[in-house]
């Protein structure tokens, strides 16, 4: 009976493993890498006691405990710093990966066909569900030891063998915690989608309850299996308890999983799949309605992404501001620029970053216009009452609209963050300007890439080369004292830098200019040329 | 009156030579089968019909419009159904259909619904779970639900199953009846041969041969097989005599059609018991092209 059951769980696990054998190291190095960096990095960036206090100072605020949990602040040494600012968060993307790979290679080879081939051979029914949690607990163990050991190994007095074994046993215990989570909703999901998504909501739920909890009641956080990785309090009191919790729900998970997979038919799940639009809503009426349906959840993802980032900006500007009071020698090296205080004079060094950034997601959306084509999908369009410059400006438009919007939340999220921190808060025009001032560079690159799917659709990707390019001489020009030219040979590098330069109209019109004439000229070229797929 | 004319036209992929000089012409109410083996250059052909491809030569007229510059004129009294229908995976088949209608102009709720339940489709999940065959129903569901004057139909087959292929069968009849056009491209013979006034065979980017299946069979052999009294003789001394096979006084051979009444003659003298004469399918006609080609050399365009 088991024997039926379970047969030939080894060379499953061998094939998965030659499946993964690029994708599992990835994972293995990014993670072994970030854990040991970091140390590395605060040996050097606070090696005296008394810099480690205050940074435990800046901690003490429940905004900081909601995002990396509680920690040892009163006895703040590498170790506990280490703990306290990285394991949770590095428990979260060990949580995603087993996430990931488990959904590969259970509910998604199921969805796609390939599992029925497997079960027509002498295969057992178990077979494939067990061989994934083999090949996953093995990664996570073998994470363990590794980053364990590694921490250990970098000599750091505060980090002793225990803790360190203890700190690599928080982040393999998450990852079999969540490979038990997505096993089981890989039995009662029907998709992968579906399996994928349940997963990480669950990851996001523990991340939110223990949220909660940290702040305000820590019983809360003994219902999150997060909570369980920061109660071990790693290089502090070392308790291995929540570890063995961990590792005792997950057996359970594993039992559920398997009992659920026996039961139930191949390619069939418990969650009744639930049935989609009948029909297609007013909304989606044209090319512009497909193209915003298709694109919605990136763009709201984006644009939290692009409001996150301006906030966390802004929220430095209050420290700045101090930093900079406090630093008479600071204070006279930077006072190049008459009548603008200092943090004014940073506000364009942000905005540099922010206006290349702010570039990605309209170029992205530009771009999906290509990625039709090849996916063979435009051409369901241009069969219809839709003519070639109609579908592509409907695209030009949305990722005009799209830069706009993006460029809008990095400002109020830059704004309002420093409203928040900030004794002399900058009004919002002045913010704004800074920021929408990059609007005309970045039309210029809309309006490359434009020209690029209209004339040569082929070579559409150096865009992103182009992106690099302007990133690297605009965030490391000033350091490595680029030429001017080699500024100027991006758009970018004509931006007045707001509210410290002057506003060169001149400038940002040509820019415009150009940025239009690239656009027409694409869009005669789109009309023109052969669709491919 | 001709609804679609297609003159001289010849595609080029760089150095590469899909079309050449094809010549294709649909009237009003016909049904026109285009046949060829994979990679002939009917989806080409469709694309270069549709506007999507432009003609490298020739010219390409639908409803007396160009099919390149006046594209969009022209769709609106086209229904296409692709041979390779890519949907978005988060769409549901519904929402499709519906915007595949509405692109058009008006939607016809009522026929969408009836074809809908005649093509046992669920419209309710996301296309990503749709196999090749239901792929292929939203968009034969989206032609065939609205008003056309031209439907463009490039292996719309392929993926359904025998009952599936009836409906479609019907649904291509209905449309006929109305008294609009449809080019069917299909490599299924049985297919063409039930539905189409015409067909055109394309082979290496080139028509060999275009007419009525009864012209085209008039140009092939008929299979005869017969049994008579006394022992035929001298029979291969005939031309147009193939692929003779001999069962003691039973024959079977295959003649060329303009052969057809010397040969019978002959027959007749032995005494026929038994005659049975059975007209060439499609697939032998089909057959019949591939084997002159080779043995000349008239193919190989690249
Ligand atoms: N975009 C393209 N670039 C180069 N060759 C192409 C392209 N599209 C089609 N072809 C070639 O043209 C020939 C005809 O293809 P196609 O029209 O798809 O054939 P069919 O639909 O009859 O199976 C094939 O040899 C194919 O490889
Ligand atoms: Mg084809």
């Amino acid at each position: 009976m088991s024997d039926s059951l379970f047969k030939n769980i080894g060379s499953l696990s061998r094939l998965m493993m030659r499946r993964d054998r690029l994708r599992i190291p990835l994972w293995f190095i990014g993670i072994s890498f970030f854990t040991l960096m970091v140390p590395i990095a605060f040996v050097d960036l606070y090696p005296s006691q008394q810099e480690r206090d205050g940074m435990a100072e800046t901690m003490q605020n429940p905004a900081m405990i909601a995002m990396v949990g509680p920690g040892n602040l009163d006895n703040y040494t590498l170790g506990a710093m280490t703990a306290h600012q990285m394991l949770l968060i590095t428990a979260v993307v060990v949580g995603l990966m087993s996430i990931l790979l488990v959904t590969r290679h259970t509910r998604a080879d199921e969805e796609d066909g390939r599992a029925e081939m497997i079960r027509s051979l002498p295969v057992g029914r178990l077979s494939n569900l067990n061989a994934t949690l083999l090949v996953l607990c093995v990664t996570n163990v073998l994470l363990t030891l590794v980053t364990g050991f590694g921490l250990y190994s970098l000599g750091v007095e505060s980090m002793d063998l225990e803790g360190s074994l203890l700190y690599g046993a928080g982040l393999g215990a998450t990852g079999i915690f969540f490979t038990g989570v997505t096993a089981l909703f890989a039995q009662l999901s029907e998709s992968s989608r579906g399996t994928t998504g349940f997963s990480i909501a669950v990851l996001m739920i523990a991340y939110l309850v223990r949220a909660v909890g940290d702040v305000t009641n820590e019983t809360l956080s003994w219902f999150s299996p997060l909570g369980w990785v920061t109660q071990t309090e790693v290089y502090s009191n070392n308790d291995w308890g929540p570890i063995f919790l961990t590792i005792g729900v997950s057996v359970v998970l594993f039992f559920m999983a398997n009992y659920l997979n026996a039961i139930r038919d191949l390619e069939t799940g418990f969650f009744p799949s639930r049935p989609g639009r009948r029909g297609a809503s007013p909304f989606l009426q044209d090319p512009a309605g497909l193209i915003v349906k298709l694109q919605r959840t990136g763009i709201i993802v984006w644009g939290m992404g692009m409001l996150i980032m301006g906030l966390s900006y802004g929220s430095v500007l209050g420290d700045l501001e101090s930093f900079f009071a406090g630093n008479e020698m600071m204070e006279q090296m930077l006072v190049a620029e008459e009548g603008y205080t200092l943090t004014e004079q940073f506000i364009p060094t942000l905005m540099i970053v922010m206006g290349l950034l702010v570039t990605v997601p309209p170029l992205m959306s530009m771009l999906k216009l290509h990625g039709e084509e090849k996916k063979n999908r435009v051409e369901h369009l241009l069969a219809r009452a839709v003519s070639r410059t109609k579908l592509m400006g409907s695209y030009l438009i949305i990722s005009i609209l799209n830069g706009f919007m993006m460029i809008s939340l990095t400002a109020i999220g830059l704004w309002a963050a420093g409203l928040a921190v900030m004794e002399e808060a900058f009004d919002f025009g002045t913010i704004y300007g800074a920021a929408l001032v990059y609007y005309p560079a970045m039309l210029v690159m809309v309006g490359i890439a434009v020209l690029l799917i209209g004339i040569l659709p082929k070579l559409v990707s150096i865009i992103w080369l182009y992106v690099f390019y302007a990133f690297i001489v605009l965030y490391l020009g000033e350091l490595f004292q680029f030429p001017e030219w080699a500024g100027q040979l991006s758009p970018y590098g004509y931006i007045p830098q707001l509210p410290v330069e002057d506003m060169n109209v001149m400038a940002v019109t040509l820019l415009v200019v150009v940025a239009v004439i690239l656009m027409v000229v694409g869009l005669i070229g789109y009309s023109k040329r052969d669709i491919e797929g | 009156m001709s609804l679609l004319n297609v003159n001289h036209l010849t595609k080029r992929f760089g150095k590469f030579t899909a079309l050449e000089g094809v010549n294709i012409e649909i009237n009003e109410g016909e049904i026109y089968g285009f046949i060829g083996p994979n990679g002939a250059g009917k989806s080409t052909t469709i694309r270069v019909l549709l506007g999507i491809l432009k003609a490298s030569e020739g010219e390409v007229k639908i409803f007396g419009k160009d099919a390149w510059s006046d594209a969009v004129d022209v769709h609106k009294r086209i229904a296409y159904v692709p041979g390779d229908v890519n949907l978005w995976p988060n769409l549901t088949g519904g929402e499709v259909i519906d915007l595949f209608l509405k692109l058009r102009g008006r939607s016809h709720t009522s026929r969408k619904e009836e074809l809908i339940k005649k093509f046992d489709f669920d419209p309710t999940k996301k296309c990503r779970t749709y196999s090749k065959g239901n792929r292929q129903k939203v968009a034969l569901i989206a032609a065939f639900a609205m008003e056309a004057d031209l439907y463009i139909l490039d292996e719309p087959t392929s993926g359904l199953d025998p009952l599936m292929e009836q409906v479609f069968q019907e649904c291509v009849i209905d449309v006929k009846n109305k008294g609009k056009s449809v080019l069917l491209s299909s490599h299924i013979l049985s297919e063409v041969e039930k539905l189409c006034d015409r067909v055109g065979i394309i082979r290496q980017g080139k028509m060999i041969e275009t007419g009525t299946l009864n012209e085209l069979r008039h140009l092939t052999r008929t299979n005869i097989h017969v049994e008579t009294n006394e022992p035929i003789t001298s029979l291969n001394e005939f031309k147009g005599i193939h692929d003779i096979q001999e069962q003691g006084l039973a024959l079977s051979f295959q003649v060329d059609a303009e052969e057809l009444d010397h040969v019978i003659r002959h027959v007749s003298q032995f005494g026929i018991v038994k005659l049975e004469s059975m007209p060439p399918t499609l697939e032998d006609l089909f057959m019949r092209h591939y084997e002159n080609k080779d043995e000349g050399n008239a193919g190989g365009v690249s």
